[in-house]
């Protein structure tokens, strides 16, 4: 009796442990604009997995970061997380991130030849996969049909040489309260791009020294002062320009480097009738179309978490094509993976089409902890000799000086043997 | 056998939280300051280096810091004799006899002190634009060719310091006004009886009087000016070319920006340091006068 009784409990049991519907409750941290679309594509997902419940949090993404450092020092960081890919290597280094190599093997839906290699890239420190690209942010042009038409570029520049002459070209036109291109001053995104199109990388040694005195980025950075001391760009700020739609609309200037956010905007902001005069391009390069940068969110795991098999399959489920193309009608954020660029929304959309252009052409920005302190320092240098203050020369000893200070700690610790 | 000083108990509880929330914190800043505390070290102890007065060393010979000192001391040089100028002139009009409406014109004159300073940095913003701004447009009605406020490297703190006057010189106002109506009126009728003009009653009467009132409005407002920090952030995130980032905008980007805390701290220190021995100086140059 006593024995049969203890039979059914066990069962009982056993059978409680494998159909425990206690539901797993997945944390989940996104910024943004993302953050408000999310909460439409989860109802689909929560659907198929009955077991798992889904906490959202949005943050800002100003105050995204620090959060985030306190929540690793707090030891209160969630599941999973949208993180911006140039935050990787700082948690990477914090090793707060799990490997997810092997749930990437495994998996059906994350199907690394699908990606964008630059993009993909990005998510991978030290041979490991840290991230799963969610979406992409690269700059190129958008410009003025109508601008570059009156002053006679007939054809679209692919090299830099033909991007001269057209920017020369739009500036005699325009005159002297009008110019030929926006490169707002407090930006480092365009001077990065054009440095990433040179063959020579920004740091060297496994990111131990800096290298700006190689002869890539000197020929960046002078085309970059050039535009300014041409005329052909306008030394203004972001906060200066009060407008950019606005401005871009009147023909302030004919070409600006931004990112894929600016479609949607444009398409809304610009009256009807200037509609027709705009379009998106991609970089021109040194001889031949040129590679920009490989920005954007991914997805990554928290070690710490308890709960990853379940965050697992929900980086899966947005990793989709079908959920990325919505997340992309939602969001204007484009998909990081080319089987979603097949839908016919994306496809037959004419300003996306340069950017699926451009997306073949990227390259991540080096994966040191540092680099956003770096690319704030290489950028402020290159203001100074914008405003004349140094010459080409002066800049790049006085900005390789600074940055291989910046990596003294790096140094340190990878001869310690490891950053983390 | 000593007895403890009823006294004692009585200020115990607030020596605790001062303890606590004040000189612990402040301690451990020092300690921080003294180490290289950044990133790697919240990952991991073992990265953490004490460096002794490496940071202070590092700072004292880094351009980009005398750079924020400098505009620092440009900020409080000439903000604050400005700021304690405004709020005298505005305090002894709104003072006068003849004012009319005073209170409403207290009021106004208060009120940027208690306005956010993000809703103030918007309007200004367009103020000060290049191309749109009103501050331009009237000036190009006197013949003045417009000027990029903030954008031009000699502009930026200009008009960051006419940013802050205009927003906190209410605040010293009331404190002048307040010890204007303490100054009994039988002084000003012996020394007009005397014969002395407006100008003579303003410097031997009303000045003296109002003698501690400057003290205390000096200091408080040098070390006010000397933590300048949100009206940078807000209006110019320290550009043009650095040209506004304060002492305190400094150690913000070191800080909270790049996580380097080890040299956020001595910086900050180094702030302490200074605004301590400009008060003291303050004191004591005021005490020899009077």
């Amino acid at each position: 009796m006593l024995r049969r009784l203890l039979g059914v409990l066990l069962i009982l049991l056993s059978s409680g442990c494998s159909l425990s519907s206690e539901p797993q409750t997945v944390t989940f941290w996104v910024m943004g604009r993302e953050g408000e679309v999310i909460s439409e594509l989860l109802p689909a997902f929560l659907q198929r997995n009955p077991d798992v419940r889904v906490r959202l949090q949005q943050l800002p993404w100003s105050a995204a970061h620090e959060k985030l450092l306190t929540a690793f020092a707090g030891e209160t960081l969630p599941d999973l997380c949208q993180l911006g890919n140039t935050w990787i290597p700082e948690f990477a280094a914090l090793n707060a991130l799990a490997d997810l190599d092997a749930l990437a093997a495994r998996s059906t839906v994350v199907n690394r030849s699908d990606y964008f290699p630059g993009i993909w890239e990005t998510n991978v420190i030290g041979g490991r996969l840290k991230g799963v690209p969610w979406y992409v942010d690269t700059r190129l042009l958008f410009y003025r049909r109508d601008l570059l038409e009156r002053a006679g570029v007939r054809q679209f520049p692919r090299t830099w040489a033909e991007w001269e002459q057209a920017l020369a070209a739009v500036k005699r036109n325009a005159g002297p309260d009008r110019y030929a291109i926006l490169l707002p001053i407090n930006e480092f995104e365009p001077l990065l791009a054009l440095a990433l199109q040179q063959d020579d990388p920004l740091l060297k040694d496994g990111g131990r020294w800096a290298n700006f005195a190689s002869p890539g980025f000197r020929r960046a950075l002078e085309l970059y002062a050039a535009m300014f001391r041409n005329g052909w760009a306008p030394l203004v700020g972001a906060a200066q320009i009060s407008n950019v739609w606005t401005e871009f609309g009147r023909g302030l200037f004919a070409f600006y480097i931004s990112g894929p956010w600016n479609i949607e905007e444009f398409k809304r902001r610009l009256p009807a009738d200037r509609q027709n005069d705009w379009m998106t391009a991609p970089l021109p390069g040194p001889d031949g179309p040129g590679y920009s940068t490989a920005g954007g969110s991914s997805l990554v795991l928290f070690r710490a978490s308890r709960h990853q098999a379940a965050a697992w399959r929900l980086i899966e489920y947005l990793s989709e094509s079908a959920v990325q193309v919505q997340f992309h009608a939602l969001s204007g954020n484009l998909p990081p993976r080319r089987a979603a660029w097949q839908d016919p929304r994306l496809a037959g959309d004419i300003y996306a089409r340069a950017f699926r252009e451009q997306l073949e052409r990227t390259r991540p920005a080096p994966a040191v902890p540092e680099w956003e302190r770096i690319a704030t320092e290489m950028q402020s240098t290159a203001e100074q000799v914008v405003r004349g203050n140094l010459s080409v020369d002066e800049a790049i000893r006085a900005l390789d000086a600074r940055v291989n200070a910046m990596l003294e700690k790096r140094r340190w610790m990878l001869a310690r043997g490891g950053v983390s | 056998m000593t007895r403890i000083a009823p006294g004692w108990g009585f200020v115990a509880p607030a020596l605790c939280v001062i303890g606590i929330f004040f000189v612990f914190p402040a301690l451990a800043g020092l300690g921080l300051s003294l180490t290289d505390f950044d990133i790697y070290a919240l990952a991991n102890l073992r990265n953490l280096r004490f460096v002794g007065l490496g940071n202070y060393a590092q700072l004292l010979t880094a351009p980009r810091f005398w750079q924020a000192l400098g505009n620092t001391l440009y900020f409080v040089g000439a903000g604050v004799p400005l700021s304690i100028g405004v709020s005298l002139a505005a305090a002894l009009l709104l003072h006068s006899r003849l004012t009319r409406w005073r209170a409403f014109f207290r009021t106004a004159l208060f009120a940027p002190v208690v306005t956010t300073i993000v809703a103030v940095a918007v309007i200004w913003r367009y103020l000060f634009h290049t191309r749109y701004g009103m501050v331009n447009y009237a000036l190009g009605h006197l013949g003045i060719a417009p000027v990029n406020w903030l954008g031009d490297p000699h502009w930026a703190m200009p008009t960051i310091i006419l940013l802050a006057i205009w927003k906190n010189f209410g605040y010293n106002m009331i404190i002048f006004l307040a010890s204007l109506q303490a100054i009994p009126d039988e002084l000003y009728e012996a020394a007009r009886t005397d014969g002395a003009s407006w100008l003579r009653q303003l410097r031997h009467v009303t000045l003296p009087m109002l003698g501690p009132t400057l003290l205390l409005v000096s200091i408080l407002s040098t070390a006010g000016y000397f933590q300048l920090f949100a009206e940078p952030y807000v209006l110019t995130q320290g550009g043009p070319l650095r040209s506004t980032v304060s002492v305190l905008y400094f150690m913000y980007e070191e800080g909270f920006k790049w996580w380097n805390f080890g040299t956020a701290s001595a910086a900050a220190f180094l702030l302490f340091g200074l605004i301590f021995a400009v008060s003291g100086l303050l004191i004591r140059v005021t005490r020899r006068w009077t």
